[in-house]
């Protein structure tokens, strides 16, 4: 069971109180990128053993959308940010960093 | 507002009762929860934005930018009221309609609510002010316990049955596991 919180409203609950939105921070391909570029972010999504950084959409609560970085593997949540960051806060790479400190942030 | 004398459908039979209310006036206010917003609502309902996951006064805490606010008088006249008052770009809805109001009374409401959604009902996490909207079973709702034993639920009308007829199969007597009610 994974238990986030919920940057906006502060809610505390489990997953089943919100809706995955898959993986965060894509860039979007704009007018003029190559069609590999584009399929890319469309199609290709990253699924690492180890730390995943994802939309979540509070479907039952507030209605917002925000980011989520948690583990994988223990379903351990280092924090829930901000939906307009395009990467996650100092804070929470620090908490990541603490506890698997080889973690690099993919660009 | 939330008189049993005034329900629709109610089941007294259960380990709780359940009663479903006649429609109940509902605005919903979107908007920035600013100090003007809040001084234009006190001087429309007496009371101003409640803070977070809060009801105060009749006035609910939905989500940064949206109120639902209770009231006995004629709704659309409260939406003239505070669209006069408001001068910052906001939304002001009648949805009176548009939800069901429940009430559940007895000693095991923490116990029946607890049966569907996902959340901590413990008195300590869970206070008389406290509101939230979660879900109950498969449906969005939301819900707060403005006294020890009785709590207070809205959902979309077009799920009313479907939420009365789960909160009484989930308050059959003999059925709850006491855990906050001891
Ligand atoms: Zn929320």
């Amino acid at each position: 069971m994974l238990l986030l919180k919920c940057p906006y409203c502060g809610a505390k609950a489990e997953e089943t109180e919100f809706s995955g939105g898959g993986e965060a921070h894509l860039s979007r391909q704009k007018s003029g990128s190559t069609d590999a570029g584009f399929a890319a972010y469309m199609f290709e999504r990253r699924n690492p053993k180890g730390v995943i950084l994802e939309r979540w959409h509070h479907a039952y609560g507030c209605g917002k959308w925000f980011h989520a970085a948690r583990s994988a593997v223990t379903l351990e949540v280092f924090g829930t940010y901000s939906v307009q960051a395009l990467a996650p806060p100092k804070d929470i790479i620090a908490k990541i960093r603490a506890r698997l400190p080889e973690w690099e942030e993919k660009k | 507002m939330f008189e049993l004398s005034t329900a629709v459908e109610l089941e007294g039979n259960g380990a709780v009762l359940v009663a479903r209310h006649a429609p109940v006036g509902m605005v919903t206010l979107k908007a920035g929860l600013n100090r003007a917003i809040s001084a234009a609502l006190k001087q429309s309902t007496g009371a101003g934005v409640p803070p977070k996951r809060k009801i105060r006064k009749g006035i609910a805490w939905m989500a940064p930018d949206e109120l639902l606010i209770f009231t006995e008088s004629d709704p659309d006249a409260l939406i003239r009221e505070l669209d006069s008052r408001i001068t910052a770009p906001a939304l002001l809805a009648d949805v009176s309609d548009a939800r069901a109001v429940f009430t559940l009374k007895g000693r095991g409401v923490r116990d029946v609510l607890a049966k569907g959604a996902p959340i901590d009902l413990s008195p300590e996490a869970f206070g008389t002010d406290d509101f939230r909207r979660t879900r109950l079973g498969q449906v969005a709702v939301a819900l707060w316990i403005p006294a020890p034993d009785e709590a207070r639920l809205i959902c979309l009308a077009s799920v009313g049955q479907f939420v009365f007829d789960w909160l009484v199969n989930a308050s059959q007597k003999d059925s709850l596991p006491d855990y906050f009610s001891t």
